[in-house]
């Protein structure tokens, strides 16, 4: 669907002419991304990381399919032949590192448009598909990235198996039954790292049949944008090309220097060196803790020490790191408020911003050792996330009283919009 | 096959309960039955393998522990403890009102009669399974004098028990046997 002001694709060469009577893909193209897609005209750069993190998808199949063809998924060697990656093969160090740090530029990527939705509400209807969609997209990469860190079999990959399988052991009754079934064994081997590699294989390429309809889903309405009212008319959109292929272009270049910045200068800068020692089975490096990106949700794993009612400590720190994700789910009906953009929200922004620091704080502890100080500070972080999202979101959206808005996206971006005059009388259409 | 008189009218006019419907709903349920007949083997292949599974047993020679001392040896590719407890550490354990514990069990109970300074357990954390410090030379015992998980901070007392931190269980005793006075067989 698509407003009705959109340019149409009118194919001008005889083949293109052909080609869209046999297979419209030029026109699905072109509507898709293309001149027929008008866009509101205000997007900021916070829209840009969706294109980035679709860039970030590529760059992972494309260099994990390489990495695949020198990479040997057995117990006995798997380590072995990352280092021969490393070593040997030729550009395998530089394959090899734009894969592990491209995993962390697509979490960096995936986080930024994440607390883009929470600022601008964009899981508010009509959009609550989109954000569905978007949830389960990072419960996949979350499987993905973890498989993919156990392959090269060091000491962290395989203390990390160890950890996360754990995690279903704590489900009553079928909890130890379970946790062997997905290790095919007592503890993570052969069994392990070979359905681990076909996983990891597989499901990307579910992340991009999930993308697509998250897409799908995002063209019905079509985007959001900063002030979060609704187009109105053709002057509050641009078409999406040239406009935003040029905006989009722009940030994927900066993103690149970054990226690259990382991937040449300080490849090992957001790995740890444990890894480099390949995994023993019968000791646990003193300090361990997943990649960054789980930090957030390890710390509150790990603050809960007690146990909770009837709930044994173990099983509530897996219930608690669970319902963090979970919890965005029922974001679209948790949060009333009839306006969207955090700009003409004073209170919410507030709690915006402290949810951000919050979510901050329970990374750092959860990438700290288990002391005593970490696992309080992760008690009351995540006391304060659970309380942000189920107490203090309806409560804002209840009391606080919004700024006034635009009338159109015209008149935020103008200052002025001669179509406001005319839509005020009833006539107009 | 049927007759004209005994055509049911539904069979007619398209409405109500049509034979048809039996078929459907026979043919939809087998097909529901096959589909989850196959899926079994999809299921069952992710659990451990036969060579996994197959009994494996390890022998221990312990006369070379001391008291106080521990050996780490390797049951079902896991880590296993073997300690040889000093008097101090057996009284400090049998001290304890087992039944306060989070897991109440004696000292008597996780060890065999007249062997009870041999405390044999699994080296796998009850939490989310690390192995935990206090078995080898100069690792921290923690708190309690028995062993700590580094991982999320839980600590085991003398007799291997959990006493503080995320860890549910006491370190679990494997199945083992003294076949002789200074050779255990685990498993
Ligand atoms: C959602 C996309 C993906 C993510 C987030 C991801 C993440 C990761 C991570 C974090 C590692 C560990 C890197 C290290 O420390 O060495 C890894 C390794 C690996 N991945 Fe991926 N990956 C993705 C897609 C793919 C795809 C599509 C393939 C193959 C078709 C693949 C093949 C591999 C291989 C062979 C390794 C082991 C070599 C190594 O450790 O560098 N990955 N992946
Ligand atoms: S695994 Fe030992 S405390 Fe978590």
């Amino acid at each position: 669907m698509s407003f009705p002001w959109a340019n149409e694709y009118k194919p001008g060469h005889p083949l293109m002419q052909w080609l869209d009577e046999k297979l419209p893909l030029p026109r699905f193209v072109y509507n898709a991304v293309g001149a027929g897609y008008p866009v509101p005209r205000n997007l900021n750069y916070m829209w840009n990381f969706g294109v980035l993190a679709g860039f970030c998808l590529m760059l992972q199949i494309v260099t994990g399919v390489i990495l695949a063809m020198h990479y040997a998924a057995n117990a006995g060697v798997a380590f072995d032949s990352v280092e021969h990656i490393m070593r040997d093969v030729n550009w395998g160090w530089m394959l090899r590192y734009a894969h592990a740090n491209g995993a962390s530029a697509f979490f960096v990527v995936v986080y930024i448009h994440i607390f883009r939705g929470f600022f601008y509400s964009s899981y508010k209807a009509p959009r609550e598909m989109i954000w569905l969609l978007g949830v389960v997209i990072f419960l996949l990469m979350m499987a993905t990235a973890f498989m993919g860190y156990v392959l090269p079999w060091g000491q962290m990959s395989f203390w990390g198996a160890k950890v996360i399988t754990g995690l279903f052991s704590a489900i009553p009754l079928i909890g130890d039954p379970l946790q062997q079934w997905l290790l095919g064994g007592f503890a993570p081997d052969n069994a392990a790292l070979n359905r681990f590699f076909s996983l990891h294989f597989l499901l990307p390429f579910v992340i991009a049949g999930v993308i697509i309809l998250h897409i799908w889903a995002l063209h019905i309405p079509g985007s959001s944008n900063p002030t979060g009212i609704e187009v109105k008319q053709e002057s509050d959109t641009v078409p999406f090309h040239p406009y935003y292929t040029a905006k989009d272009g722009f940030g994927l270049g900066i993103f690149l220097i970054l990226y690259c910045a990382v991937l040449f200068f300080a490849p090992n800068m957001l790995g740890h060196p444990d890894n480099y020692i390949a995994a023993n089975p019968l000791s646990t490096p003193a300090h361990i803790v997943p990649e960054w990106y789980f930090w957030p949700f390890y710390a509150i794993l790990r603050a809960f020490t007690a146990d909770f009612f009837f709930i044994p400590a173990k099983l509530m720190g897996v219930l608690a790191m669970f319902s963090a994700i979970l919890v965005w789910f029922f974001l679209p009906w948790l949060d009333t408020s009839p306006v969207r953009s955090g700009h003409y929200r004073p209170l919410f922004r507030k709690f915006f911003w402290i949810l951000l620091v919050d979510v901050i704080v329970l990374g750092y502890c959860g990438g700290s050792p288990a002391e005593t100080k970490y696992v309080l500070i992760s008690q009351i972080a995540a006391t304060y996330y659970f309380l942000h999202f189920l107490v203090i979101l309806p409560l804002v959206s209840s009391i606080e009283k919004p700024e006034p808005l635009p009338f159109s996206i015209t008149e935020a971006v103008l200052g002025k919009d001669e179509g406001a005059v005319l839509n005020a009388t009833p006539a107009a259409a | 096959m049927a007759d004209e008189a005994s055509i049911d009218p539904a069979e007619v006019t398209g409405e109500g309960v049509r034979r048809r419907d039996f078929i459907n709903i026979a043919a939809v349920s087998f097909a529901g039955v096959g589909g989850l007949a196959v899926l079994y083997p999809l299921v069952s292949q992710m659990s451990a393998s036969a060579d996994v599974l197959a009994e494996s047993s390890t022998e221990i020679d312990v006369s070379a522990i001391a008291p106080g001392q521990a050996i780490k040896a390797v049951f079902r590719k896991q880590p296993v403890f073997v300690r040889n407890l000093t008097p101090t550490e057996i009284s400090e354990a049998d001290k304890v009102d087992a039944a306060s514990l989070r897991d109440p069990q004696t000292l008597d109970e996780r060890t065999k009669e007249g062997k009870k300074n041999w405390l044999i357990t699994m080296g796998v954390c009850t939490h989310l399974g690390c192995v935990p410090l206090g078995a080898g030379e100069g690792e921290v015992k923690g708190e309690f004098g028995g062993y700590f998980c580094p991982c999320h901070g839980s600590v085991y007392d003398t007799a291997a028990r959990i006493r503080k931190g995320p860890a549910p269980k006491n370190l679990e005793v494997p199945p083992y046997e003294f076949t002789s006075d200074t050779v255990v067989k685990i498993g």
